[in-house]
């Protein structure tokens, strides 16, 4: 090995013309690469506290800092029909006061330790997550646990956020990605529809909103038998485990009913959703139907599949859209998976006089991918997938993300292990047929947010279906009157 | 890489409830330089069987020719489309097939590039990063300028024309600098400029700018560096040497009065910035506007989140930042009004917390609550080591800028040292009524809304 020469070949170096004292680089062609890294993860411990609330810890010990996530099932799958956004809000309104400090003297606190506590809503889970240097891992918990368990709802804070939210709902009307995207869910699901619903909350519901319907929803729902603590970060069982059973060991509650999703009718004839959005230098597109709940046998391949077809830079989407036809800055598409079915997308922004072009070449690529893939791009594909998956370990926040669907999905220790194996056992075969069963280029709803005086027309001469011209205000209703505060 | 945050022991600094008060921020390195002019920094880190590969040009937007505004950033776009030995497309696949990923991205005063891979890869990032370092030229052509050309104006359209308050920047900017400044035009460039560059102008600039006497490599993570040392060698040693690049240089910035601007944009609610032109970075008054910046906008304790969005309701987000950069910089307060209110009341109660600061220093525990803040930042940068903002990208950021990759313990200095008399003091120099831009943006039709009428 020539390495072993360095302090020689150092020398050389130095002492002559560079280049012609080195042998130069085989550049035909690009180099061999040894075998992959094993992925070599600190084990998982699953521990409980008094309660019998779950504890997932791992440790790691590069960086002194530890991540706690303690992630809730209460998600805004149970906001009931008239009271979009609760779940949402409920989270929201955790750290707006709690224990014995108020909104601000808690954030100052918490500020003030260096640390960073969220609080934030999924479709069917809330979260705290505290992220801290070790030194002030004490105090944070002891502000995390009061954020978390003991929230004050007090009714000036709430009609603060109220405000925020409704102000919210005004400055969407100039966002065509959130237009597109309220549309997009509603359109697959339907507007009761848990994921056709907005979580955020509509202007009546957040109106109507009250702080016992707040304490209710936090009642019955933060309890320990619906939770988990994930705990990542420079401490270890022993460290740390009597410091989590001070602050939630005293936490009791029933599990609630679990949360159930509907059943819903997949996407029937394709149609076109054009929202006029006047002046706009770009269409926002989205293409898409219902897709596969997470836990489907098929994961794998459907990874694979949508990372040849829009789940990476070189996937035929980007590379048709951006890269050939330079219509786009970036075309992707993705399956958001969850307990029922989300969503498969495919989506992009596009310059507005190539509008139709777009839609022509989504249409296209929708359509190459149920056709066999080559083994070029199934390597590419599957390697992408695989090999980049210890990289999501790196952080304290990523390991924890990490061991969140490790619980949410009840997936077995060595998932982790097995996940490369897995996606490298993918065939040909496979993607073909996950695609041929999950993608149907005819039955898919298209969105298109743009100015409609100059896509319309060139958009009905492709005849992709019906189109359904709207108003920002049919999808978002009418900008809200801010005449209310407080 | 517990190792590299090292106790100080008997350090006499353990008077305030400091984030880990008595650690120094360490990232220890080897360095050196290719006869070619190359410089190269290696970092350990083995938390993860993962490499990063960075690199950074010593030349940005403020480099570009009138009338070629947005140039630099069109290059970058060049740079991953291939060049001797790699074909159109190949440099993404190839990446992509080895479990990578990599980004690039452009500012006034730099260009960066990176590459994440597994530890195997690194053989195929240097081949790449070596291969468009030295032999780009060889394969571009007039048709891929313009296939780039495309992306970045969709690019222009995405963040900016499309994006409610996006041309806020670009306002800005030709503002606060005069025509003759490299800062007074945007990087991204303007529609006309991107359309006239040249196939000519990719290769001058390729010539001018990106030799490896140029450039800084920095790889951090999962290696020996004796034997990337070597690797390093092999595949940047026939890399010609380009000519000397001068100093990045300027004419003195300077606001003579008090500019007020208005644009009407499709937005729903009006926006006010105010900025100011402010030291060059790592420069003295640099982190003090940081300071500055936390005490008035980050977390809902601080001064102008309190009374705007807070106390009074008026408006619905605030925020400042300096924009730290080589030649000079500028500090910035941004604030949306809520529906019922104007720019003009914004505005008051701004000057009204900015005279309070002028007059009276901060409290302690307001400065110490955002150092404490700023040394966790550090702590988190430690965590990743590519990317944006990972160590590799700032070991390359401090050797750029001081000539030492491990600045990161003088850095944090520099925040520890601020206290509440620094803050009077920065905002009575820096921040002054006579010599801002004030910028409203309202609802097309709306210009009641504005704070002042424009200044011609």
């Amino acid at each position: 090995m020539r390495d072993k020469n360095l302090p020689l070949l150092l020398a050389v170096t130095l002492l002559a013309s560079p280049v012609h004292a080195q042998q130069l680089p085989d550049r035909d062609h690009p180099p061999e690469l040894g075998a992959p890294p094993a992925l070599d993860l600190p084990p998982i411990h699953r521990l409980s506290l008094s309660n019998g609330l779950r504890v997932v810890l791992v440790e790691k010990h590069d960086v002194p800092l530890v991540q706690v996530n303690l992630v809730v099932g209460a998600g805004s799958v149970t906001d009931p029909a008239n009271g979009a956004g609760l779940a949402s809000m409920t989270a929201e309104m955790l750290d707006e006061g709690a224990g014995d400090l108020g909104a601000l003297d808690l954030s100052d606190e918490i500020d003030f330790l260096g640390a960073s506590i969220r609080t934030g809503t999924g479709l069917h889970n809330s979260m705290v997550s505290l992220h801290v240097p070790l030194s002030k891992l004490d105090r944070a918990l002891e502000l995390m646990s009061d954020i978390a368990l003991r929230p004050t709802f007090s009714p000036a804070e709430l009609d603060r956020q109220r405000l925020d939210r409704i102000t919210t709902l005004v400055q969407w009307h100039d966002e065509a990605r959130i237009i597109a995207g309220q549309l997009f869910n509603r359109t697959l699901y339907g507007r009761l529809h848990p994921y056709g619903m907005p979580e955020f909350g509509t202007e009546d519901d957040l109106r109507s909103m009250a702080s016992n319907d707040l304490r209710r929803f936090h009642e019955s729902r933060y309890v320990p038998a619906n939770s988990f603590l994930i705990v990542v970060g420079d401490v270890t069982s022993e460290s740390v485990m009597p410091k989590l059973e001070a602050v939630f060991g005293w936490w009791t509650g029933g599990a609630p009913d679990r949360a159930e999703v509907p059943e819903v009718a997949q996407v029937g004839e394709r149609r076109v959703y054009l929202v006029d959005k006047p002046g706009a230098a770009q269409s926002e597109i989205r293409i898409g139907r219902i897709g596969v709940p997470r836990l489907t046998d098929d994961y794998y391949p459907l990874l694979v599949m949508n990372t040849i077809l829009g789940g990476s830079f070189a996937s035929r989407l980007n590379m048709n859209l951006r890269e050939d036809k330079g219509y786009s800055y970036g075309a992707r598409s993705s399956f958001s998976f969850r307990p029922a079915a989300g969503p498969f997308v495919a989506r992009a922004a596009v310059q507005t006089d190539v509008t139709d072009s777009a839609l022509v070449e989504f249409m296209n690529e929708l359509r190459r991918i149920l056709e066999p893939v080559s083994d070029d791009e199934l390597t590419r594909a599957k390697n992408f997938v695989a090999l980049r998956f210890p990289g999501r370990f790196q952080t304290v926040s990523g390991v924890a993300n990490q061991l969140s669907e490790l619980i949410l999905y009840d997936l077995p220790d060595d998932y982790f292990n097995q996940y490369v194996q897995r996606v490298l056992a993918v065939t040909r075969e496979d993607v073909q047929r996950v695609a041929r069963e999950y993608i149907d280029p005819e039955r898919v709803a298209i969105i298109v947010v743009g100015d409609r005086s100059q896509v319309e027309e060139k958009i009905r001469a492709l005849n992709l279906g019906p189109i359904e011209v709207m108003s920002i205000e049919q999808v978002l209703g009418p900008v809200p009157e801010m005449a209310m505060r407080n | 890489m517990k190792q590299l945050i090292r106790m100080l022991l008997g350090a006499a600094m353990a008077t305030t409830p400091l984030v880990a008060q008595d650690v120094e921020f360490s990232v220890p390195y080897v360095s050196f330089v290719l006869p070619n002019g190359l410089n190269v920094i290696l970092h350990e880190d083995h938390a993860t069987p993962t490499v990063s590969v960075n690199v950074w040009y010593n030349v940005g937007s403020a480099r570009e020719e009138p009338g070629r505004t947005g140039f630099a950033h069109l290059f970058e776009h060049i740079m991953f489309e291939g060049s001797a030995h790699v074909p159109e497309g190949a440099f993404d696949e190839w990446l992509e097939a080895a479990g990578g990923n990599n980004n690039g991205s452009t500012n006034s005063d730099r260009t960066n590039y990176w590459i994440n891979i597994p530890n195997n890869a690194l053989d195929l990032a240097l081949f790449l990063e070596s291969d468009r370092m030295g032999y780009l030229l060889d394969v571009v052509t007039p048709g891929s300028v313009d296939g780039q050309r495309d992306v970045v104006k969709n690019e222009r359209r995405q963040s900016y024309e499309n994006r409610p308050y996006g041309m806020a920047f670009i306002e800005l900017y030709r503002n606060l600098f005069a025509p003759d400044h490299p800062y007074s035009w945007p990087t991204i460039g303007s529609m006309e400029d991107l359309s006239a560059a040249s196939y000519e102008d990719v290769t001058n600039f390729f010539r001018s700018y990106y030799g490896p006497n140029n450039a800084s490599l920095a790889i951090a993570g999962d290696i020996d560096p004796v034997e990337v040392r070597a690797r390093v060698e092999h595949w940047f040693s026939d890399v010609e040497t380009g000519p000397g690049v001068p100093p990045l240089d300027g004419p003195a910035a300077y606001l003579a009065g008090e500019r007020r601007v208005v644009l009407e944009d499709r937005v729903q609610l009006p926006r006010l910035y105010m900025c100011w032109l402010s030291p060059a970075v790592l420069n003295p008054g640099d982190a003090e506007l940081d300071i500055v910046a936390s005490v008035l906008t980050s977390g809902k304790s601080s001064r102008l989140y309190r009374r705007l969005v807070y106390e009074m309701q008026i408006a619905q987000d605030v925020s400042a930042f300096q924009a730290s950069r080589r030649l000079d910089s500028f500090f910035c307060i941004i604030a949306t009004a809520r529906s019922g209110h104007t720019l003009a009341e914004l505005e008051a109660v701004i000057d009204e917390e900015l005279d309070q600061l002028r007059s009276e220093p901060p409290s302690e525990r307001e400065v110490q609550r955002a150092v404490n803040q700023y040394e966790s930042g550090f702590l988190d940068n430690l965590e990743r080591i590519g990317g944006f903002g990972g160590k590799a990208d700032e070991l390359n950021r401090y050797y750029t800028l001081t000539g030492n990759p491990d600045y990161f313990n003088e850095d944090l200095s520099r925040y520890r040292a601020v206290g509440p008399d620094d803050i009077g003091s920065v905002v009575r120099r820096v921040m002054n009524n006579n010599s801002r831009v004030v910028l409203s943006i309202v609802p097309e039709g709306r210009t009641d809304l504005v704070a002042g009428a424009p200044t011609s």
